[in-house]
């Protein structure tokens, strides 16, 4: 099957189309009927996807580090519809096709209106970031990147909490501001490249002026996309305003697109500014573990909480990936996947007792544990991924980009490497009294006393997260032999570039 | 006179002439009853001379006065088409507020014969001409509601404005004969080769400049677009957000290309300038705007702003980009209008922005198509809009020392993007309140069409509109 990346990036919208005839069909009096239909259409849609994503992961050559699977036709003027991935993109394409599934069991009883229309957001949602990871042009992959506003901008506008329009707009606004100097820097790329093939334009060598003008315009995009400290106010309002499904494909999937951003343009197109701007990066990394850390330790919201928490995380991703080493780059990479994950399911424990009790207050909770003994046991279990436990997935990230951080060439790296270490202690410090305070404790509020725990749909959405966390925590090499040749290749790539 | 090569090259233009005569002896004698007699065979004319510029011969007649090049020839199919679409719209909409008189299809095909005169024109005295013939007629047709006192207004203030910005047209055509000693575009351009241009020419270049701005409505000359847009009828507001600023920015390149090719720092500069202020008044002007007109008023200066700014390019892949960027726009901004032909609620027309609150689960149709236009007129990729904005920016960032002009045009773009979000916003975000008319077939066709271009047709269509515009750009002359 060679056309196995355009089947799996464009399976979710056939999905999305057949809803919409389904739809259409029913008229204005089936509804109802058409959602439920719609939901079983949608599941089964992105459990295909998935199964082809799979099967995509079993043929790929993990030894090789070039893309495969290419796809290429001309399209009009310079620019052509390539497809391909790498060892790096591969696995982010099964994050995404991973996550889709659990999102539309996740909404299965929450969405209660206009569910058809927010089905469909989903499935468009999910070509466009399938196609995010696998286009091979760059012209292509902006506009996978950015048209992927749109879908979210409507899950949080109109399925979202009281605050939604607010949300949207700054989640929309912020992040179209920093990609359109992207596609200032992407128009000049073309032009003075001749072309707007990836692979190309890695081989081009920009003038190292012109490379640190790229760099920021690209840096403007992703850094707000990742998103780092200081652009990342819009973060928690999105994940506050965003219904349960909406936020983990926030966390999951859309953030990581920065730091696939990076690995993909930043480093191998611009190698001297990218050593250039490493002291930078790993200043504002180590700013975001601590600073966004002790936010995190101050909220009030669930949330909010763990949305600055993603933030904080999201700095070992970048200091991580400017390390400019196999250990960091592998570390970042494996970090995202682990934080997709990790992140994904915290929300989706957040998103139980929201649907339950309606409020995200942590001070309306309180020994949840009695009454939802496997709730807590789960919520214990991302907890402790989230603090970076050894055996769960959230410690291999962390400690390898630490380390890779503390052997980086730059002057900066041993600093910052101490500096983002107290972040593990500040993250167990947020957690940990996170969930004191929800599960532990004697139950105070008589709301709870009714409180059930986790039903069977639940219990579905949570195995394939536990077994995902446990998996990439015992055996991480699973994951790093598929991108260990083209993180040793960046490498490679970048180390000439810079002359070293 | 003989029938020589002369009138083949300007076959279009006699075919529209003849054309017009014969519908308004037509309508005289049919009287009352002949609106859609006289708009059908509108409607046949403007396409018998879509192909007779299609297919008709190319050259240079009547002494140079007369141009007919790839360029104009691809102005022309699209102004003709534009001129069709909107007879169409404009002839059911007057039927069904029984204002059905056959003078409205009439001036439309005289408005299209003058744009064809604009997009050929290869002297000064053309160009005048071209510009009158359109003007006049447009003139008319924002007046043709004439009980109603705000299109009255607005056809008062186009006209006056109109007149102010022909005399500084013919201001600066007469200092640039007296100074260049021709009116044909190729002598001008040969005088200014004899070393450096002189400063009467720069003088009069300028006015010009300001004359064709005012009717590409580019701010700082903009202040009759608004109040124009809301006042005029919505089927001619339509039209002349389409075909005639096409007329006009293809007129803008030939004068500046070939009139001015040896001045280009020197009109380029003055191009930018009024391309990043209507950019800037556009974006944040519209901000405030309650009534949807009035945005797309405020959405059209921002759009010339950046068709402006492919042309202050001063490169053949400049002028690439401005053609395509006008073609794309002129889809957008027709379908943007007949949305609002197919939006009334209990008689009365939808205007407001507030009047669309939870428009989609009243009208999906209608309400989709108004969100897809937005969104590419907002230029989001893969949309139509987008693609429009990438080859100006790609024609402005390729050109030395334009570079961060083209940064400051895109961060504006965000500005605007705010109230094409508030527009989806309302559709989609805020409560229904209340059903509205079932909307007539004849704008309905014409929204889905356009949004369908605008998303996904646009893909292939691209395909085509490359080579298209790449060979019409050529025509203009320059590197």
């Amino acid at each position: 099957m060679s056309h196995i990346l355009t089947l799996t990036t464009f399976a979710p919208l056939v999905g999305a189309l057949a809803i919409l005839i389904l739809r259409a069909v029913a008229g204005k009096s089936g509804e109802q009927a058409a959602g439920r239909s719609a939901l079983w259409i949608a599941l089964g849609t992105t459990v295909a996807t998935f199964a082809l994503s799979v099967i995509m992961l079993a043929q790929f050559d993990a030894k090789s580090a070039g893309f495969q699977f290419v796809e290429d036709a001309r399209w009009f003027s310079m620019i052509h519809y390539a497809m391909g991935v790498d060892g790096i993109s591969v696995l982010f394409v099964v994050l995404t096709t991973f996550l889709m599934p659990i999102c539309i069991l996740a909404s299965w009883s929450s969405i209660r209106q206009r569910l058809v229309e927010y089905l469909i957001a989903f499935l468009v949602l999910e070509t466009l970031m399938i196609g995010v990871f696998t286009a091979m042009d760059i012209v292509l992959f902006y506009a996978f990147f950015e048209f992927g506003l749109i879908p979210m901008f409507l899950i949080i506008g109109v399925w979202g909490g009281k605050n939604r329009v607010y949300a949207a707009y700054k989640f929309f606004l912020y992040t179209l501001l920093g990609s359109v100097l992207m596609l200032a820097a992407i128009l000049s790329m073309a032009t003075i490249a001749g072309t707007t093939s990836i692979p190309a334009l890695m081989q081009y060598h920009f003038a190292p002026h012109l490379q640190i003008l790229f760099w920021l315009a690209f840096f403007a995009s992703f850094a707000v996309k990742m998103p780092m400290w200081p652009v990342h106010t819009w973060l928690p309002d999105a994940h506050v305003e965003a219904p349960t499904a909406g936020s983990v494909i926030l966390a999951g999937v859309l953030l990581k697109m920065g730091g696939y951003g990076f690995l993909r343009f930043s480093l191998p197109m611009f190698p001297y500014a990218s050593t250039y701007f490493t002291p930078l990066v790993f200043a504002l990394s180590a700013i975001a573990i601590v600073y966004t850390s002790l936010v995190a330790f101050r909220q009030t919201d669930m949330k909010k909480l763990i949305a600055y928490s993603s933030v904080a995380h999201m700095g070992f991703v970048t200091m991580g990936v400017f390390s400019g080493n196999l250990e960091g780059i592998q570390g970042a990479v494996f970090q995202m996947l682990s934080h997709g994950v990790i992140s994904g399911a915290l929300f989706l424990c957040v998103g139980v007792v929201y649907d339950r009790m309606h409020t995200r207050e942590i001070a309306f909770y309180g020994g949840l544990a009695d009454r939802m003994p496997w709730y807590a046991a789960t919520f214990l279990l991302f907890t402790m991924g989230n603090v970076g436990l050894p055996g769960i997935s959230g410690f291999v990230g962390e400690i390898m980009t630490m380390t890779g951080v503390y052997g980086s060439t730059s002057a900066a790296g041993t600093w910052t490497a101490l500096v983002s270490a107290s972040g593990v202690i500040l993250s167990a410090m947020y957690a940990l009294t996170l969930y004191r305070r929800v599960m532990y404790g004697a139950i105070t509020n008589p709301k709870l006393m009714t409180i059930t725990d986790l039903d069977v749909r639940e219990v579905v959405i949570f195995t394939p997260l536990i077994i995902g966390a446990l998996a990439l925590g015992i055996y991480p090499h699973m994951a790093l032999s598929f991108t260990e040749a083209s993180v040793a290749n960046l490498v490679s790539v970048w180390r000439a570039g810079v002359g070293g | 006179m003989g029938f020589d090569s002369a009138h083949l090259i300007a076959l279009p233009e006699l075919v529209l002439a003849l054309g017009a005569i014969l519908l308004l002896v037509v309508g005289a004698f049919l009287g009352k009853r002949s609106m859609a007699v006289v708009s059908g065979g509108s409607v046949i004319v403007l396409l018998f001379a879509a192909i007779a510029a299609g297919l008709g011969a190319k050259g240079v007649a009547f002494n140079g006065a007369f141009i007919a090049d790839d360029a104009s020839v691809f102005s022309k199919v699209a102004i003709y088409i534009a001129s069709a679409v909107a007879i169409f719209l404009g002839e059911r909409w007057l039927t069904r507020i029984g204002n059905a008189k056959f003078e409205y299809p009439v001036l439309v095909v005289l408005a299209a014969l003058g744009m064809g005169m604009m997009v050929s024109a290869g002297d000064l005295i053309s160009l005048y001409i071209g510009i009158e013939l359109q003007s006049l007629a447009l003139y008319v047709l924002c007046a043709f509601q004439r009980d109603d006192a705000k299109a009255s207004e607005s056809a008062l203030k186009y006209f006056v404005l109109g007149a102010l910005s022909s005399g500084l047209l013919l201001y600066g055509s007469s200092l640039i004969y007296g100074f260049a000693g021709s009116t044909h575009f190729a002598d001008i351009a040969a005088a200014a080769s004899h070393g450096s241009v002189s400063a009467g020419v720069i003088f009069g270049l300028v006015f010009l400049i300001c004359g064709l701005a005012f009717k590409v409505s580019a701010a700082p000359f903009h202040m009759w677009t608004p109040d124009v847009y809301e006042g005029a009828p919505t089927p001619v507001a339509a039209f002349l957000a389409a075909a005639p600023k096409l007329a006009a920015m293809v007129l803008f390149a030939r004068v500046l290309a070939q009139g001015f090719a040896h001045a280009i720092p020197e009109w380029s500069q003055v191009v930018t300038a009024v391309a990043l202020i209507s950019v800037t008044v556009g974006a944040l002007g519209g901000l405030v705007q309650k009534n949807i007109k009035r945005l797309l008023a405020y959405s059209s200066i921002a759009n010339i702003g950046y068709a402006l700014l492919g042309l202050a390019s001063g490169s053949q892949q400049g002028m690439q980009a401005m053609l395509m960027f006008m073609v794309l726009y002129m889809i957008d901004v027709t379908g943007f209008f007949a949305c609002l032909l197919a939006l009334y609620r209990k008689g009365e027309p939808m205007e407001t922005l507030p009047s669309l609150a939870g428009l989609v689960r009243v009208r999906p149709g209608i309400a989709i198509a108004l969100t897809i236009l937005s969104l590419s007129v907002l230029g989001l990729p893969p949309l139509s809009g987008f693609w429009a904005k990438f080859y100006v920016f790609r024609a402005a960032v390729s050109t030395p020392g334009m570079g961060w002009q083209a940064v400051y045009g895109l961060v504006f773009s965000v500005a605007a993007a705010f109230y094409y979000l508030r527009m989806i916003k309302t559709m989609w975000f805020d409560e229904p309140i209340g059903e509205t008319d079932v909307p007539p077939a004849d704008a309905r066709i014409v929204a889905l069409g356009a949004a369908a271009f605008a998303f996904p047709l646009v893909m292939i269509g691209l395909a085509f509109l490359d080579p298209l515009t790449a060979a019409a750009a050529k025509a203009f002359g320059l590197a």
